[in-house]
């Protein structure tokens, strides 16, 4: 119910429309969806698009901080996108904020993540922070999805609280893998490259 | 569903489907004959088109039919979406977002709601003059003096054309036409607004397509041609003339009243077309498959409704 309700509502103030550049959802396969960060509403976006069969076992990367902070958002982030909580800051040097997300991963799920790690003002593409390597060289059979979200940051900016209806394009790239012996400068510039190439200009 | 069974409304409605019927005919003998790559395509555009108009059509009829409410909830939705396209592409900034936020859930709904109380006065003023001040007002109060002028320009300019001017096709409803009005007549003026400012932009585009060679506006508009103008218009206008039995006019005020339509949809079309050029982009959206955006379709009735109502209230109307 709030599921379709959510759907519905991005729908109408997004218009979603979804450029592929060499991307199919169909086969299924386990996959890290990448994308830019500059609005509340990108998670609920992307989340959105995806094919609702393959959707079930998409877990959106969600910041504890933020997500886990009021029962609403937490019964949101918990139940209706199945979200994996991540914490923006490290408590203690044991906990990896990574933890939660490997084991979505391990247990066969595909994720949305933002690399980026905050959100920006739109416009540019912010340097990527290392999770995004880590992820993919502890699963290197996981295909790795580049997404960039345009002009969601004017439908919710940073700071506002009530969305206006702008249409929005996603585009989502062709997939890629880590290669076996690509270190992780060189894939970060890589991940962040592919990105940069769906930006309109 | 009381209007289904106006007589008039029944043969507009199967000469409707006449016409679609046999453009989809055309489309399907079009798609089996046309080898030619090029050709092709545009056999795929054109029966993309038609599907769409089928859809429209559906939409269009039903909502009429619901009576008042239905037009005016169905075309406050096509102003919701043309706001949503319009400003996709003209570049708002972070600094306009409650400007916005207050065109789309305050402005907006009120200006319809006046529209479904039929409250002219206040409908007739409310965006021009209310709504024009009241965001300037908002804008400068959120504080950034960054390209002032234009940013407010480009608002105000995308609140009149897909809100106050769209708006002007429900509001056809509430006009009183002695002889006309009293028996619930007025949905098939609106019919009759509507019908002809598509067929002039079907018959413009046919035309074009058949016989256009002298490009009208080729820094504007390439595709669009003298032959196609011309041709176009003056077959919607007698088409508009050969309506006449379903409007208060005679077939001459019917026929002028129609030409009216078919100018102002053609000058809508031109200057939407040098906003998109502005732009750098060919469509308003996709929503629409074979058309565009809904902006595609509407803008020519952005600029024809509010002139149709205005010269037909002066002239024909009591209040």
């Amino acid at each position: 119910m709030i599921e379709t309700g959510l759907i519905a509502l991005t729908r109408l103030l997004t218009g979603a429309v979804v450029r592929s550049n060499g991307f199919a959802f169909e086969p299924p396969a386990q996959r890290i969806y990448y994308a830019n960060h500059t609005s509340h509403m990108d998670t609920l976006l992307l989340w959105s698009l995806i094919p609702k069969e393959q959707r079930r076992n998409t877990h959106p990367a969600a910041a504890k901080d933020y997500w886990w902070s009021s029962p609403w958002r937490q019964y949101l982030a918990e139940r209706v996108f199945r979200a994996v909580p991540v914490a923006r800051q490290r408590v203690n040097r044991e906990d990896d904020p990574l933890r939660p997300l490997e084991a979505a991963l391990a247990a066969g799920g595909s994720l949305i993540f933002f690399p980026e790690g905050t959100r920006g003002a739109g416009g540019h593409i912010q340097p990527f922070r290392g999770g995004l390597y880590h992820l993919a060289s502890k699963f290197p059979h996981v295909t790795l999805v580049p997404v960039y979200i345009d002009n969601l940051n004017r439908v919710l900016p940073k700071g506002e609280f009530l969305p206006v209806p702008i249409i929005c394009t996603v585009r989502i790239g062709a997939g890629f893998k880590v290669g076996p012996t690509e270190t992780k400068a060189d894939f970060i510039a890589r991940a962040h490259s592919l990105l940069e190439a769906l930006v309109p200009t | 569903m009381m209007l289904f069974h106006d007589r008039q409304f029944q043969i507009l409605l199967a000469l409707l489907l006449g016409v679609l019927s046999s453009g989809s005919l055309v489309g399907v003998i079009l798609a089996r004959r046309i080898r030619t790559e090029k050709g092709k395509e545009a056999v795929a555009n054109l029966n993309a088109r038609l599907k769409a108009w089928w859809a429209m059509v559906a939409v269009f009829v039903l909502s009429v039919l619901v009576g008042p409410i239905g037009s005016v909830v169905l075309f406050a939705l096509v102003s919701f979406m043309a706001l949503r396209e319009y400003f996709a592409l003209s570049s708002t900034m972070r600094s306009d977002h409650r400007v916005l936020l207050w065109l789309v859930f305050v402005i907006l709904p009120v200006n319809y709601i006046l529209v479904a109380i039929q409250w002219y006065g206040l409908f007739a003023v409310f965006i021009p003059v209310y709504a024009f001040i009241g965001l300037q007002i908002r804008a400068a109060l959120a504080g950034s003096t960054e390209q002032f002028l234009d940013r407010t320009a480009r608002t105000q300019w995308g609140m009149m054309v897909t809100v106050y001017f769209v708006s002007y096709v429900p509001a056809i409803l509430m006009m009183q036409i002695p002889g006309y009005s009293e028996a619930g007549q007025n949905f098939k003026l609106l019919l009759f607004l509507v019908t002809v400012a598509q067929a002039s932009d079907v018959l413009q585009y046919v035309v074009g397509k058949l016989a256009g060679r002298q490009p009208i506006a080729p820094s504007i508009s390439p595709n669009k041609t003298v032959e196609g103008f011309a041709g176009g218009v003056a077959l919607a206008s007698l088409l508009g003339a050969g309506l006449y039995w379903i409007t208060p006019f005679t077939v001459l005020q019917a026929g002028l009243l129609a030409l009216v339509i078919c100018l102002m949809g053609f000058a809508g079309g031109l200057v939407m077309s040098a906003t998109k050029r502005d732009r750098g982009i060919k469509d308003f959206g996709t929503l629409l498959p074979g058309h565009g955006g809904i902006l595609d379709r509407i803008d020519g009735i952005c600029f024809a409704a509010p002139i149709f109502f205005h010269l037909t209230r002066y002239f024909f109307s009591a209040a």
